[in-house]
């Protein structure tokens, strides 16, 4: 019937409200790739998705991608940002947001070191430039475990502000029980996933706490993997 | 219109029709359903509903028939048969005639179907076309099929696969393979009439169709209307060929994400279900089939029937005690 059929009443899609934002109707037909502009690290063909409903921007942003190199989509709602950036990362790319007056940019590239698409996790470490993470424990330091737990908080949170970020986070012994479900650092590791930082948990680790279907970010691997990256990584850090 | 203020104007119209004040209105806007169900007599009830909706397909006579389709398929989910109907249209004038009469003929032909009459309708001018039906069926008062009568212990099925709108949105971003949409139509097309004839003929405690709160979101109001927690196992689900495909490729129209932020509460999945089987669940169906509650061995004999109708009805889990869904897998 009728009335509020088409869209369920009691939600709310968050759509951006920046000045000189979106006029209420939307823009019509835009979002034509505008061709290659100089930006940043390189050259990238822009997707104007403002205005346009999902999938269109999920659609046009993975023409553009398909034809190689960077891409940045431009959208104007979270719908469209969450869409885009799980599509490309799903894809094995990496993407960079930043919400800008007009709307939100997606820098969307292949990872600087290959061989991390989402799907694929840790079977390829090349030698190279990898930073790995290695997290051995649930709680930072020793000496008082609440304050260690206090500090492993923080320093997640601080993790995805500050460069570099870690190409892969691995997750062993009592530390997969932040990668699982209850976790108190699981915002802040989906926040890095979503940057295109791979997590990896031990199976091993997750099955002895009980843990195995509790992952809630990144993928469950083994001590074959975990040892191949540690070995090619171009530099470990030791949590 | 954006929900909350849709919510926000129909609240007046509440108190201007107060449900003691006019007792002929069995299901109206107090009592939601599919469609709204007024008695006339002790064994007539009238079924009014109406939907329309912007082409979802490019082909003019599928789209009025799928819009059509849609549009009936709540007077089946009360567990009505069709009796009249009036065109909804709004056309661009620059639309050539003989497209307009495609749509129309696709409408029409279903109606002769359902068994109702076509019997006139309106037209305005529209920037982008819009066709539907207003409907009117019929349906004994104490034979409505509601959506809050499941029962813990029914079982749960479904009477067409999902993943047609998914389907259908991704081939009007020319991301479809043809040889996926063909189906995906046929199903839209199809009516929820040999459904819901058997569902009355068997007897079912609760009925709803799939359509824009995708099956988590029908299944929402379900559980809540019924007060119960419906169990669906994701291997049971039936899904049209390329629906797994495009979610994999997570081309999901933003109905998905409203779906998902207004249900996800009420809906709890296995760990190992993977984010965009989560996504394709809460995506918006066009035209979609039956979800039906019923007693495992009334469950049977309904099954039994569909086979010999050539009407699947694929059990797709349970009611229990509880609130809200979960998914399983097996």
């Amino acid at each position: 019937m009728g009335h509020g059929r088409s869209e369920p009443q009691s939600c709310r899609a968050t759509e951006l409200q920046g000045a000189g934002g979106r006029d209420g109707t939307g823009r019509g037909a835009r979002g034509k790739e505008d061709g290659a502009s100089g930006d940043g690290g390189g050259m990238s063909t822009i997707v104007d998705a403002r205005g346009l409903a999902c999938p269109q921007p999920v659609i046009r942003t993975r023409k553009a991608l398909q034809a190689g190199g960077a891409v940045t989509t431009i959208v104007d709602s979270e719908i469209s940002r969450q869409n885009v950036t799980r599509m490309a990362e799903k894809a094995g790319y990496r993407v960079l947001v930043e919400r800008r007056e007009d709307g939100i940019y997606l820098d969307i590239r292949q990872p600087e070191t290959p061989g991390l698409p989402s799907g694929a996790p840790a079977a390829v470490a090349p030698a190279g430039g990898t930073l790995v993470l290695l997290v051995s424990s649930e709680t930072m330091g020793r000496g008082d475990e609440p304050l260690g737990g206090i500090l492993i908080r923080g320093f997640f949170h601080a993790l995805g502000e500050v460069q570099p970020l870690p190409d892969i986070i691995i997750f062993l012994n009592s530390g997969v029980k932040l990668a699982a479900a209850g976790s108190p650092v699981l915002d802040d590791l989906r926040a890095l996933a979503e940057r295109g930082v791979a997590i990896l948990s031990c199976g091993t680790c997750l099955g002895h706490f009980g843990l195995k279907e509790q992952c809630a970010v990144g993928e469950i691997s083994n001590m074959y993997a975990i040892a191949e990256t540690l070995l090619g990584a171009g530099k470990v850090v030791n949590l | 219109m954006a929900p909350e203020a849709l919510a926000h104007v129909l609240r007046p119209l509440h108190d201007l029709f107060r449900a003691d004040q006019f007792p002929a209105l069995l299901v109206g806007l107090e009592v939601s359903d599919d469609a709204a169900v007024y008695r006339v007599s002790g064994d007539v009830a009238v079924i009014q509903t109406l939907d329309f909706f912007t082409p979802v397909v490019d082909d003019p006579y599928d789209y009025g028939a799928i819009a059509a389709a849609n549009a009936m398929s709540d007077v089946y989910a009360m567990g009505g048969e069709v009796a009249l109907a009036l065109n909804i249209c709004g056309f661009p004038p620059s639309l050539p005639a003989e497209t307009i009469a495609e749509i129309l003929r696709g409408g029409a032909e279903r109606v002769l179907e359902a068994g109702g009459v076509l019997a006139g309708g309106h037209t305005v001018d529209d920037e982008e076309p819009k066709y539907g039906l207003s409907v009117m069926g019929l349906v004994h008062p104490d034979r409505i099929l509601i959506k809050g009568g499941a029962r813990p212990g029914d079982l749960l099925a479904l009477t067409k696969p999902l993943g047609a709108g998914l389907i259908a949105t991704a081939a009007k971003g020319d991301a479809a393979d043809p040889a996926h949409l063909l189906p995906a139509v046929a199903s839209m097309k199809r009516l929820n009439r040999e459904a819901a004839r058997l569902a009355q003929q068997v007897g079912v405690h609760a009925c709803t169709d799939i359509t824009g709160f995708a099956l988590l979101g029908h299944g929402c109001e379900m559980a809540e209307k019924s007060g119960v927690r419906l169990r669906l196992h994701l291997d049971r689900l039936p899904f049209l060929e390329g629906a797994i495909r495009y979610a994999d490729e997570w081309l999901f129209p933003a109905g998905t994400c409203r779906n998902a932020a207004c249900f996800g509460s009420q809906v709890g999945f296995a760990a190992e279900i993977s984010e965009e089987l989560r996504q394709l669940l809460f995506t918006p169906e066009t035209s979609g089939g039956l979800l039906v509650a019923a007693p495992p061995e009334r469950m049977d004999r309904l099954a039994a029937a569909g086979r010999g109708a050539g009407q699947p009805f694929w059990v797709v889990g349970e009611v229990t005690a509880g609130e809200g869904i979960e998914v399983v897998r097996e």
